[in-house]
Formats: structure tokens, C-alpha cells, sequence
């Protein structure tokens, strides 16, 4: 009980790599030197002192070398605006991970289907990766990622490496594409993209990360492609500012059940959310 | 249970005040209303309020308390800061040391929040049987108008001497260190403390057993018409969060000194009436509509917590529903209508 769980680790900016506009992809190691310890899915709090504490998901694989991991931020409040002005060497204060991680074991030996619209390939890149590394361990592995437009598209260098690896099947979309900007693939809302892919009724997981107006089309989509509920795992977004199950801002409540998000998620399986109001 | 006599119980307080390192915190009149704070004198005590503005939660869990603080030379140092002060609490009513029990489970509850606990440790709770009861309590029916449990020690007013239930051996241990008169209590005392809880009346209450509240509330979660019509001069004000013994919300947030060389990481009371609560950076709100804050706050008295924890979350204080300006905040009547399935 002495050592308080609201004292962050001291951490290193290692590399900013910057990626849109937006988003900048930061690598982080603990100044302790251990590794995070993370499942694919959890999340930090990523901490500015003086500025304050933001719910951050880990964007690598655990699988990844060395010590450090990897958060792709969009700048979008006080503490992701922060950030993006730091320099690699720069400290921050690093809490977690915490949550649930996506059910890599459950999914052994599955097709799975990643789904990602926007920075939603964020948390996904983590489990994507894991995967990848351990290709043997799944089944076939599909990825569909969409965009609003083709400046948006995250991990653009990797993402040229999925598409060359035969062992997996990598399909992107936009929603837009602007005049004068060069784009040879699909246009289109990425609920076009699920249609056409085949899909083994028996043996695929969805995994799915977006903003909430995806989720509602996707999961329409694979209901039409009959995926059951509980072969959906999808991952939420809400505001933790404790990460330890207290303060109450990420609580989401159905008439049969509640859930912390940070403790019982982010990552959940569809059917233990689903007719949630306050989920999606 | 031991007999003090008024006039020994006021010692009794004015030597804790005196002698004890402990701040010593008790009920006190404020303008037309009394608020629990720092004792200088005995007489100040007032035993015979009906209901304090704020709850004692405010000792507990402070309406702001640092958790860090930053110093900043050429590399930004964070310390970890628990404000523990030890604290001996006079006057609490029983549904209050109710909630108190309640909050100890969620602080408790893995991972452990040592900001709570620690102080919650070094605080001693002196409570006391109502006298008077405020309009809008309705602690009778919600059973939470006695406690066996849950104080250091009791009082009860029985006219002129009070009678003392020690509740633990830190209770006892204060009585034995002061060197307090204590009588042993007869059965004649006994009979009248009786007769004092017989005699307490409240002019709310709910008309049903607050253990069928968890299924009330879960059976009308989708009752979207009650929510709406009931929010519909609901400010968001996030005020019935606030004076809640039971609410337990927080935000956390960094202050800087104006030097930027120091800073500090906070929790406050936050609310989730309030109208951002439950949004996130994007702009994405999860609750964005005051119905669904306000059948929140009620699901979560009367459902949630139970699920959690098994505690009915409401302690029927009245709190709310006296420090709410439309009035659209009382507990007793929302339900009330929904048991008798009214709007």
C-alpha cells in the first residue's frame, strides 16, 4: 500500500518518427531498463509533468527487439499536443500497461481478420505484429485498414512490407481522395472492403479497432458475412484518468452489465458489449 | 455500552482538542445550516444537527489532493505525496459512516488506492445516533439510519447523558487515555436508547425494501421516457454528485506554480452529471445526453455499485435532493415513481 499506483515510470523519448500531419509515431524505453511487459491491446498513461496523464494504447508487439515500445499519438489535447513538441532524449512519465490485451492465445491456430479505420491501426499494429512474428501460431491473416484520405494512411514504410509478404492478405482503402493526389487503390468506406473477402465461417476472429461510427457499419458487415458476437473482438476508446478502476470516467454500462474500461477492457469481445448503449 | 454525562463528553471532546495530535473535526452551525470543521471548543459541537451540507467524505477523499509533485532543475523530479493528517471525526451520523464503509471497499478493492487508505487509517469516527432529521432524509427506509458497525465509537443522546457503543479498541483506547467518567449502562438506558431509535421519524421514505432497488433500476434502464421527462430541468450542474456521502468520482489533472519550476498532479471531485464526463479527446461523448447522465447516476446508486460491491449505493441522506435548484434530484420520489411505475 506504500508505493502509490499513481507514480509514473521515468522514460526516455528514444526516436519521433513523425507520420501525418497528426499522428508521430514515439519509441519509448523505461529508464529502469525493463521491458513494459505488455499484451498486445493494453494501454499506458502517458504522463507530462506539469501537464498531465493521457490513456495512450501501446502501438508495437511485445514480440518487437529490444526494450523499448512504441506510441502513435495524434496531437489532439493538452497532453498529446505536449508531446509532439518534445525531442527524442526528452523524459516522460510512463504508467501501466493496464487493461485487457486482445486474446492471443484464444486466437491460436484462427483466421483472423484485423479491421482498422484510421488510428485504429494504432492498438491493432500491436497485435498485427505479434502475428506477424509468430506467423505460425494463426491461420490465414487478413488485413483490411481504411482512411479518409491518403495522406491519413499511418506506417506507411511497414505497411509497404505487409503487402509483398505472400503469407498474408493486406487490402487498404479511402474514404476520399483529393484532387491532384496520387492514389492507385480502392476508394470507398471500409465496409466496402468486407464484401469480397472469403471468409472460413468456422475458424475466423474479427479483430476490429476505429472510431465509434465504424464500429456500427463494420459490425453490420459481419453480421451480413455471419461472424458470430463472440468471434468479434473489438478494442474502446474512453477517457481513463486513473487506470485502476476508480474514477469512473470510462465506466460503460448496459441493462445486464458494467464494465471499467480500463480494467475490464479496452479490448472486449463483441458479445459481452453488444446492445450496450453506452459502448459504442 | 458505557453512560458519559454531557458535561464529561464535552471534557472528553475539549481534552482531545487539547491534548490529542490529532485535528479534531466535529458538526458546527454555519449560517441556518452546520457543516463538519475543525473544533476549537466543545461548545461549538452541535450533536443535535439533522444533516451537514457536505458529508464527511470531504476528510477522506478532499474535494482536491495532491498525489505528486514536480520540481524541475535539468531533469524534471516526481515524488509521490499522500496528505495524511490524522483526524478525529465527532458527530457522524449513521447512513455517513454507512458510505464510509462503502468507500473503504472500492479504495480497498485491487489496486489499492493508498491516498484513500491512508488517511482513512489514521482517522478515528466518532459517531452518533440522529436527534433530529433533515426534510429530506429518508435513512429509515433505506435501513441505514443504525449501524452496528463502522465507528470507533457511538453516541446516543439519552437527555443529559449520552450512551457510548465502543465500536474498536482504537475507540476504547481514546475513552481509557482521556480518563473519561464512564458508568456502565443499565437496562434502564438500554430501554430508553430503544425507545430514542423507535421515536426517530423521517417525513420521506421509500415505500418499498431497498433491496429490491438493484432489479427496480435494472428493469428500467430502457425506460427512456422516465429519464427524459425526469432530466428535463436537470441543469448539469453536477451538484447532487458533489454533496453525495457515496459519490466517489474523480478527474486528475497537473497545476504549475507560476514559476514553472514546480508543479503538482491532483484529483478532484468530478461528477458525471457533468456534461464531459464521459467524452474523450476527439470529441466523441459517451453520455452526451443529460438523461443518460442522469439515469447513470441513479443506475449507479441503485444497480452498479450493488453489482460491484453488493452496497446499495444511496444512504438516503437527502443531500441531494435539498442542494438541487430545480429539485428534480430526490432519490426517495425517482424511486417511488418507478416502483409504482408512474413517470
Amino acid at each position: 500500500m506504500n508505493k502509490t499506483p499513481y507514480l509514473p515510470e521515468d522514460a526516455t523519448i528514444l526516436k519521433i518518427t513523425p507520420m501525418t500531419e497528426r499522428e508521430t509515431l514515439f519509441e519509448i524505453e523505461l529508464e529502469n531498463g525493463n521491458t513494459l511487459g505488455h499484451q498486445p491491446g493494453q494501454f499506458v498513461e502517458v504522463s507530462v509533468p506539469g501537464v498531465g496523464e493521457a490513456p495512450i494504447s501501446i502501438s508495437s508487439s511485445p514480440t518487437k527487439d529490444g526494450n523499448s515500445f512504441e506510441l502513435c499519438v495524434r496531437a489532439v489535447g493538452n497532453v498529446t499536443n505536449i508531446l509532439h513538441g518534445l525531442k527524442e532524449g526528452d523524459n516522460i512519465g510512463i504508467r501501466g500497461p493496464y487493461g485487457t490485451g486482445f486474446p492471443v492465445d484464444e486466437l491460436k491456430g484462427k483466421d483472423v481478420l484485423f479491421i482498422a479505420g484510421g488510428l485504429g491501426i494504432a492498438p491493432l499494429r500491436s497485435f498485427i505484429n505479434y502475428a506477424l512474428d509468430k506467423r505460425d501460431e494463426f491461420a490465414n491473416v487478413k488485413i483490411l485498414y481504411g482512411c479518409r484520405e491518403p495522406c491519413e494512411l499511418l506506417y506507411e514504410e511497414e505497411i509497404d512490407g505487409w503487402k509483398e509478404r505472400d503469407d498474408i492478405e493486406y487490402l487498404e482503402t479511402v474514404d476520399r481522395c483529393p484532387e491532384g493526389v496520387c492514389w492507385e487503390g480502392n476508394i470507398g468506406v471500409i465496409t466496402t472492403l468486407i464484401p469480397g473477402i472469403d471468409i472460413d465461417l468456422e475458424n475466423t476472429y474479427a479483430v476490429i479497432c476505429g472510431p465509434p461510427i465504424m464500429y456500427k457499419f463494420v459490425l453490420m458487415e459481419l453480421d451480413k458475412k455471419n461472424i458470430p458476437d463472440e468471434r468479434i473482438i473489438l478494442s474502446l476508446e474512453r477517457h481513463m484518468k486513473c487506470g485502476l478502476g476508480k474514477c469512473g470516467h470510462c465506466q460503460i454500462n448496459g441493462s445486464n452489465a458494467e464494465y471499467y474500461v480500463c480494467q475490464d477492457g479496452p479490448v472486449f469481445n463483441y458479445a459481452d458489449i453488444k446492445g450496450f448503449e453506452e459502448a459504442l | 455500552m458505557k453512560i458519559i454525562k454531557k458535561d464529561d463528553l464535552d471534557s472528553f471532546v475539549d481534552y482531545l482538542i487539547g491534548s490529542d495530535p490529532r485535528e479534531v473535526v466535529g458538526v458546527k452551525e454555519r449560517g441556518s445550516k452546520y457543516a463538519f470543521d475543525k473544533l476549537k471548543s466543545s461548545k461549538e459541537l452541535r450533536l443535535d444537527y439533522d444533516v451537514t451540507i457536505l458529508p464527511p467524505k470531504k476528510y477522506l477523499l478532499p474535494q482536491r489532493e495532491t498525489l505528486l509533485k514536480f520540481k524541475s532543475n535539468d531533469k524534471i523530479k516526481t515524488e509521490p505525496v499522500n496528505e495524511v493528517n490524522g483526524r478525529i471525526i465527532v458527530g457522524v451520523h449513521p447512513y455517513d459512516l454507512i458510505a464510509i464503509e462503502q468507500m473503504d471497499r472500492i479504495f480497498s478493492e485491487e489496486p489499492e488506492d493508498p491516498n484513500y487508505l491512508k488517511k482513512r487509517e489514521a482517522t478515528v469516527l466518532i459517531g452518533v445516533n440522529m436527534k433530529n432529521t433533515s426534510e429530506r432524509c429518508f435513512a429509515g427506509s433505506m435501513k441505514t439510519a443504525f449501524t452496528q458497525d463502522g465507528y470507533d465509537l457511538m453516541l446516543t443522546d439519552l437527555g443529559g447523558k449520552y450512551a457510548v457503543e465502543i465500536g474498536t479498541e482504537k475507540g476504547k483506547e481514546l475513552l481509557k487515555k482521556s480518563g473519561v467518567a464512564l458508568a456502565d449502562a443499565g437496562e434502564e438506558d438500554k430501554k430508553m436508547i430503544e425507545e430514542k431509535k423507535r421515536s426517530l421519524t423521517f417525513e420521506s421514505k421509500i415505500n418499498f425494501e431497498p433491496s429490491d432497488l438493484p432489479e427496480l433500476m435494472k428493469s428500467n434502464y430502457d425506460n427512456d421516457k422516465f429519464w427524459e421527462e425526469n432530466a428535463d430541468n436537470c441543469y448539469s450542474c453536477g451538484t447532487c454528485n458533489l454533496v453525495c456521502p457515496t459519490c466517489y468520482c474523480f478527474d486528475v489533472k497537473d497545476l504549475m506554480e507560476v514559476t514553472l519550476k514546480e508543479g503538482s498532479r491532483i484529483r478532484q471531485w468530478d461528477g458525471c452529471l457533468l456534461e464531459h464526463f464521459a467524452e474523450v479527446a476527439g470529441g466523441e461523448n459517451f453520455r452526451e445526453e443529460r438523461a443518460q447522465r442522469y439515469r447513470h447516476r441513479y443506475m449507479r446508486k441503485g444497480l452498479y455499485l450493488h453489482n460491484r460491491f453488493e452496497d446499495i449505493a444511496c444512504v438516503g441522506c437527502g443531500r441531494c435532493s435539498s442542494q438541487c435548484v430545480p429539485d428534480i434530484a430526490d432519490p426517495a420520489e425517482i424511486f417511488n415513481k418507478l416502483k409504482e411505475g408512474k413517470i
